[in-house]
């Protein structure tokens, strides 16, 4: 007689004990909260500052050095933070970019034939992974107060290029009664036209690519290592070259194993732009920083810095469960 | 050959010069004999190996000559201003008149022990100096397996009471030094390693509580990891400098040096949780059922079965973090502590002099860090190799 | 035919300097001979046959493979390579199907890379090969779906897409449960009845009794036995041989 599978009988009760450990442990911790909530209104309402996110409609009374969308000191709190978070975007995705392409040829240089090759790609990963980036930062932004040359004798590539104290000038194409573009030209202490990349930006951007790449460097190695064996041995014994073992075989399967860290990656260059607040860069942190001095509203700052990350930080996970999901090998 | 070959058929007859009873030739007729191992021929010089490496193939070779091109002018570049051209002299005259041109050293002899001390009285130097020593061959013993024993739990805490003692003084002839003049190499070296320390402990316990069947504990763990792994260490140096204050009762106001020290904890505690889970997991369901069978309570199972070998395979993972903490102590000045970044600019700003010398500054700060976490790092490889022995056959 | 399709001369390999691993191997393989290769592990037996389609360098001696010398390491010949590896296929212990791509595509991909065939040829081609390893219903199943004596027969079945002279097995069926040994080693005898010279290293001494021209018997790095299988497994010459077939047959 064969035995019908069938469905497995009903879940008993949960034991009283977890039930009353789960009361005490959310009872103290809800406890712990509201003790500080307490204390912070408190405190609040002794040093006369007021609460709640309605500041953010005040005027800002600051400038912003550069930015994306106009704004000026007479602009509310609100829109500080937008433009704040634009440059931390405007960074963040460019260095990402940046990054991702150095670091992958870093990491594929470790496998060159080259010795050179190989020990150039070593001593670059080993020298920036062990210097902390606020250093580094610091020190390029150093280089470029003090290399670059003034406005007037910038080094030029073409004349339509410009890099000089003001940063780096670029052409921009500007859309008016047709196609145009607007060149950069040196005038005085200032360049017009063109769009102009400040050194804090130049500096910034910078330091995280060289940093990020050396650990993206590693990311990649990891990958292409954690590839069996077997599977370019079985390449090769089939007749196929390096470069096609490399491309057809080698390099799908390192990509599964590569893309989690890798988003680890690009969320800590965009964790990492907030060091920018040390060389001036005016992004999210360093505007709530600024609004912190003028307002005191600490927590309020805080929690939207906060907020901000924590999106970013999960639409990436997300995204990268969906990449996961889409390309896992099809087993059984 | 062309008739069709089934398996019933009659073997081939081997050829002649197969035939295994008789000389191959140069083979011994001596069948079982046993040819001993040799040594393999040399690989070749040094030199044969160079040329092979380097100048395997034309591209290769072109691609080396470039780089040793560029190397070699950027190598003598260095050269000149860091060695040839440079001042050694604390002397601010001689340092001005080679700017440009050669290094000005100089402002290291000078301003080394404020860059490394910060605001510490200078006589008592010599206090930070002996605590950061203590400190350091701790961390070293600790990644001896030898040494994990329950002795050195002990000894961590009677080192970092003695080195509390020892930078704060106030007692037995010593001057008290307030937090607020620590800084430089001891509060790097403190703020990573009392960070990681205190960490340690609580990470365990969330790795356990985000493992735990219970929903509410789970999900309170879950929160946490996520909430502080997703943003940046800036808003909670930021949290902890600013926010830590209005979240006590009113009148009192800790330590800034607490406060940052509970953000690094809280901070590094996530991470390291993380990492500890890893290794929980690692651990072998076999393990945990065996235990069982022989009638362990919960408790006890974690205690002597699984947390030893979980927190073995996690070690490499614990001294990474801790390297990567030592870099992120460097974000303390941001919120006003002057580690190492901070004494710098503390000692060039207060000094027209030597203000100019800010580069040589960031570069003796950058060889400190660099030799620090390189060290790390190949010790943290070097205990890693030691376990690994362990486990293999 | 006379001459030997492979041949090895005093072949040895060392790994590093010390570690002795085929030592004065002298082997002539004749076209369409089957060979099974058997010893005790670390014998060198999967390095020997590996270094026929220069998976494995070796530092001394001379290996020619279908009239084409394999050069000792440092001095080999890639188009020499390219051409040995064409004519030579591989069948690994671990399979090593590639898991992103289909079973099709995993049969097509050589083909058109490697002999410059067109897609509708080769795909022709594969399922033909899918179809003497009686396994064409898979064609379109990922390799992670099928069972360790499928993917097996589908790795044999990619490395006939070639038409390869010469097929090299290391070890087929050790990775297998016990109940799909028999349907790969089924598919090998086959291939050994249609003419195929055959290397083979494996454990499973019905299948050699069977199937095989010539048993070789390795140990520490030599070739210390060889003959026509009946010799071999009822009468062993060595002490060796002896040991190891009282260890292997005993149970």
């Amino acid at each position: 007689m064969v035995v019908q599978p069938s469905a497995p009988p009903r879940r008993q009760h949960l034991p009283w004990r977890a039930i009353a450990w789960q009361v005490l442990i959310v009872a103290v911790v809800a406890g712990l909260v509201a003790w500080l909530a307490h204390n912070t209104v408190a405190n609040m309402q002794a040093r006369g500052i007021r609460t709640g996110f309605g500041f953010l409609w005040e005027t800002a009374g600051f400038d912003i050095g550069e930015s994306l969308i106009d704004y000026q000191s007479f602009d509310p709190y609100w829109r500080a933070f937008l433009t704040g978070l634009l440059n931390t975007l405007r960074v963040a995705v460019v260095g990402v970019v940046l990054a991702t392409v150095l670091g992958v040829l870093l990491g594929a240089g470790r496998f060159a034939r080259n010795l050179l090759v190989r020990g150039l790609c070593q001593a670059y990963v080993e020298l920036f992974r062990n210097i902390p980036l606020l250093l580094q930062l610091l020190c390029w932004y150093l280089l470029m107060a003090e290399g670059l040359p003034p406005v007037l004798e910038a080094w030029s590539l073409g004349d339509v290029v410009l890099l000089s104290k003001a940063g780096l000038a670029l052409p921009m194409p500007v859309w008016s009664g047709g196609l145009h573009w607007s060149v950069p030209v040196a005038e005085g202490f200032a360049v017009e036209g063109g769009m102009t990349l400040s050194p804090e930006y130049l500096a910034v951007l910078l330091g995280l690519v060289l940093y990020t790449a050396a650990f993206i460097a590693e990311v990649v190695r990891a990958g292409i290592l954690a590839v069996p064996r077997g599977q370019s041995e079985a390449a090769l014994s089939l007749g196929l070259t390096g470069r096609q073992t490399l491309r057809r075989v080698v390099l799908p399967q390192a990509l599964r194993v590569i893309v989690p860290p890798m988003t680890g990656q690009y969320l800590n260059l965009t964790k990492n732009s907030t060091l920018a607040v040390a060389v001036g860069y005016p992004e999210l942190v360093s505007v709530a920083n600024t609004t912190i001095n003028q307002t005191g509203r600490a927590v309020e700052c805080v929690a939207v810095i906060m907020a901000v990350y924590l999106v970013i930080s999960l639409l990436t996970a997300a995204l990268m469960n969906a990449y996961n999901r889409r390309v896992a090998f099809k087993e059984r | 050959m062309t008739r069709r070959h089934t398996l019933t058929r009659k073997r081939r007859a081997a050829p002649s010069f197969l035939d295994p009873r008789g000389g191959r030739a140069g083979h011994s007729p001596d069948l079982g004999a046993m040819i001993s191992p040799r040594l393999a021929p040399a690989a070749g010089s040094l030199v044969q190996r160079l040329r092979r490496e380097l100048f395997g193939s034309p591209l290769g070779s072109a691609l080396t000559v470039i780089l040793l091109a560029v190397l070699g002018w950027a190598g003598w570049a260095f050269l000149e201003w860091g060695v040839l051209n440079a001042v050694w002299a604390p002397n601010a005259e001689q340092c001005q008149a080679a700017r440009g041109v050669g290094a000005c050293w100089g402002v290291v002899a000078e301003k080394h022990r404020l860059i490394l001390f910060g605001r510490y009285p200078h006589d008592d130097h010599w206090r930070p100096l002996l605590a950061s020593a203590l400190l350091v061959g701790t961390l070293v013993i600790s990644g001896l397996r030898r040494c994990w024993r329950p002795w050195l739990l002990g000894w961590w805490v009677a080192v970092l009471i003695v080195f509390f003692a020892l930078m704060r003084g106030g007692f037995a002839g010593l001057e008290a030094v307030p937090t607020e003049l620590w800084g430089g190499l001891p509060l790097t070296l403190m703020l990573a390693t009392l960070g990681i320390a205190l960490a340690y402990p609580l990470a365990i316990a969330v790795a356990l509580g985000r493992r735990s069947q219970l929903p509410a504990l789970k999900s309170l763990c879950i929160a946490y990891i996520e909430l502080v792994r997703g943003v940046p260490l800036i808003s909670v140096l930021f949290m902890a400098s600013f926010m830590f204050p209005l979240l006590l009762p009113v009148g009192q106001s800790p330590d800034v040096l607490l406060r940052v020290l509970v953000g690094i904890t809280l901070f590094a505690a996530a991470y390291l949780a993380e990492i500890v889970r890893g290794g929980l997991q690692g651990v072998p369901r076999g393990q945990v059922e065996a235990a069982q069978t022989l009638g362990l309570t919960w408790w006890q199972t974690q205690r002597h079965v699984v947390l030893p070998q979980a927190l073995a395979t996690v070690v490499p993972g614990i001294m990474n973090s801790f390297i990567a903490i030592f870099k992120d102590t460097s974000l303390v000045t941001i919120v006003s502590l002057y580690e190492l970044t901070g004494a710098l600019s503390l000692a060039l700003n207060a000094d027209a002099n030597w203000r100019p010398f800010k580069i040589e500054g960031y570069l003796f700060i950058a060889l400190i860090y660099f030799v620090g976490c390189l060290a790390m790092s190949r010790y943290s490889l070097w205990v890693e190799a030691q376990l690994q022995r362990g486990r293999a056959r | 035919m006379d001459t030997p399709i492979i041949r090895f001369e005093q072949v040895n390999k060392w790994y590093g300097r010390q570690f002795h691993v085929l030592r004065d191997i002298d082997l002539s393989v004749a076209r369409g001979e089957r060979i099974v290769v058997c010893g005790p592990s670390g014998s060198g037996k999967s390095t020997l046959i590996r270094c026929i389609n220069a998976l494995e360098p070796y530092q001394s001696g001379r290996l020619t493979v279908d009239g084409h010398l394999l050069g000792i390491e440092h001095e080999e010949d890639p188009r020499a390579i390219d051409q040995v590896r064409r004519q030579v296929g591989m069948v690994f212990q671990q399979f090593n199907l590639f898991p992103h791509l289909s079973v099709l595509d995993n049969l097509m991909l050589a083909p058109t890379l490697v002999a410059k065939v067109g897609k509708a040829e080769a795909r022709e081609r594969a399922m033909a090969q899918l179809a003497r390893v009686r396994i064409a219903e898979q064609a379109d199943k990922f390799p992670l779906q099928l069972s360790g004596g499928q993917q097996q027969r589908v790795a044999i079945a990619r490395a006939l897409c070639l038409q390869p002279q010469i097929m090299l097995f290391d070890e087929p069926t050790s990775a297998l449960d016990p109940e799909m040994i028999k349907e790969v080693l089924d598919v090998m005898t086959e291939l050994a009845g249609q003419g195929m010279t055959m290397l083979c290293v494996t454990h499973e001494m019905a299948f050699a009794r069977a199937v095989a021209d010539r048993v070789l018997f390795m140990d520490e790095g030599q070739i210390v036995e060889e003959g026509a299988p009946q010799a071999f497994f009822s009468e062993p010459r060595t002490e060796r041989g002896r040991a190891f077939l009282s260890k292997v047959l005993g149970h």
